[in-house]
């Protein structure tokens, strides 16, 4: 999915299913989680930079629902999480309705979801904050505004975890 | 390709966009930016400030009109519009309207509705000035490209 015009409307992506990049490992397929479009825009474009496919989502709902997380049957969530595997999330922390804090917890309750890496995004460098994430299982922290510098560590980073 | 001509372009847009460093209009997130910007994706920062000057209008007019009666103000609405505010200018490099954000939030905070209207007035000052600042640079980059050059990388630090 490499087009990114018109892909960042206020729905989520919709994400195809190939059946040559089922399990492709070197792509890594990433869903980005912010609720402000300059923020979803910035992030979309630094992982399609460092080659990972991407998918957006404006809230922690759609993204728990793209998870297979969401209020459906158990037979939409399998088949969710089968064809649309996810390498990592990636959430600002706040955001309206439910938190990043709360997407990470719910996360890692799914017996799922719990292996794949959480990174928790956010403007304000508040230390009680960003080891209340670590303490519940987030992989990492970042200070927005993102830069490519920033993603190409977490990319190095998650790729050594993945070996 | 006339090469003077390209020459001549390339040392405007130089010292224009040096300019909006030195005077604080942009800082080092909007060089960020630049930096994801290739040959593939040639308009991804004027596509994104677009955006940003779209949600500036739209958060302005909505705190414009949580803040319109004396006797109602919601300032957890007009807070909730100037955290994004912040967020997205802060994303783009929108330094002076940060800036104001900042002040702006302080206002809310204490629940200071003059201080609000002063505020929004502010960014809406900012958010236009550096609009057009902008449209000016974007349109040195078309003419450069016009010619035949390419557009220089600017090192600010």
């Amino acid at each position: 999915m490499n087009s990114s015009g018109g892909s960042c409307s206020s729905l989520m992506d919709v994400v195809t299913y190939d059946p040559h990049h089922h399990g492709h490992d070197e792509e890594l397929h990433v869903l980005a989680v912010d609720d402000n479009l300059i923020d979803r825009k910035l992030v979309e474009r630094l992982l399609k930079i460092s080659s990972c496919k991407v998918t957006t989502a404006e809230n922690a709902i759609r993204a728990l629902e793209y998870l297979g997380l969401g209020d459906q049957n158990q037979h939409i969530d399998a088949l969710t999480c089968n064809v649309m595997k996810v390498n990592l999330i990636i959430t600002d922390y706040c955001m309206p309705g439910m938190t990043g804090f709360e997407l990470l917890k719910k996360v890692k309750e799914s017996s799922n979801l719990k292996g794949v890496p959480v990174v928790i995004m956010s403007s304000e460098n508040i230390p009680t904050r960003i080891n209340k994430c670590l303490a519940s299982g987030a992989q990492m922290f970042m200070q927005k505004p993102l830069k490519l510098a920033d993603v190409e560590k977490l990319k190095c980073h998650l790729m050594n975890c993945r070996s | 390709m006339n090469t003077t001509v390209v020459a001549q372009l390339q040392r405007q847009f130089q010292d224009y966009i040096v300019s909006l460093y030195q005077q604080g209009f942009l800082d080092n997130q909007f060089s960020e930016l630049r930096k994801l910007q290739d040959e593939g994706t040639p308009d991804f920062v004027s596509e994104v400030v677009s955006l940003f000057f779209d949600d500036c209008s739209k958060l302005i007019d909505t705190m414009s009109r949580s803040l319109e009666r004396p006797d109602n103000v919601d300032f957890k609405q007009v807070d909730s519009g100037v955290h994004q505010l912040k967020g997205s200018s802060s994303s783009v490099g929108a330094r002076r309207v940060k800036n104001v954000c900042i002040s702006f939030k302080e206002c809310c905070h204490v629940q200071n509705r003059e201080g609000c209207l002063r505020c929004l007035q502010q960014v809406d000052y900012e958010y236009k000035m550096l609009k057009t600042k902008l449209q000016d640079l974007f349109n040195l980059e078309q003419q450069i490209l016009q010619a035949g050059g390419t557009i220089p990388q600017v090192d600010i630090n």
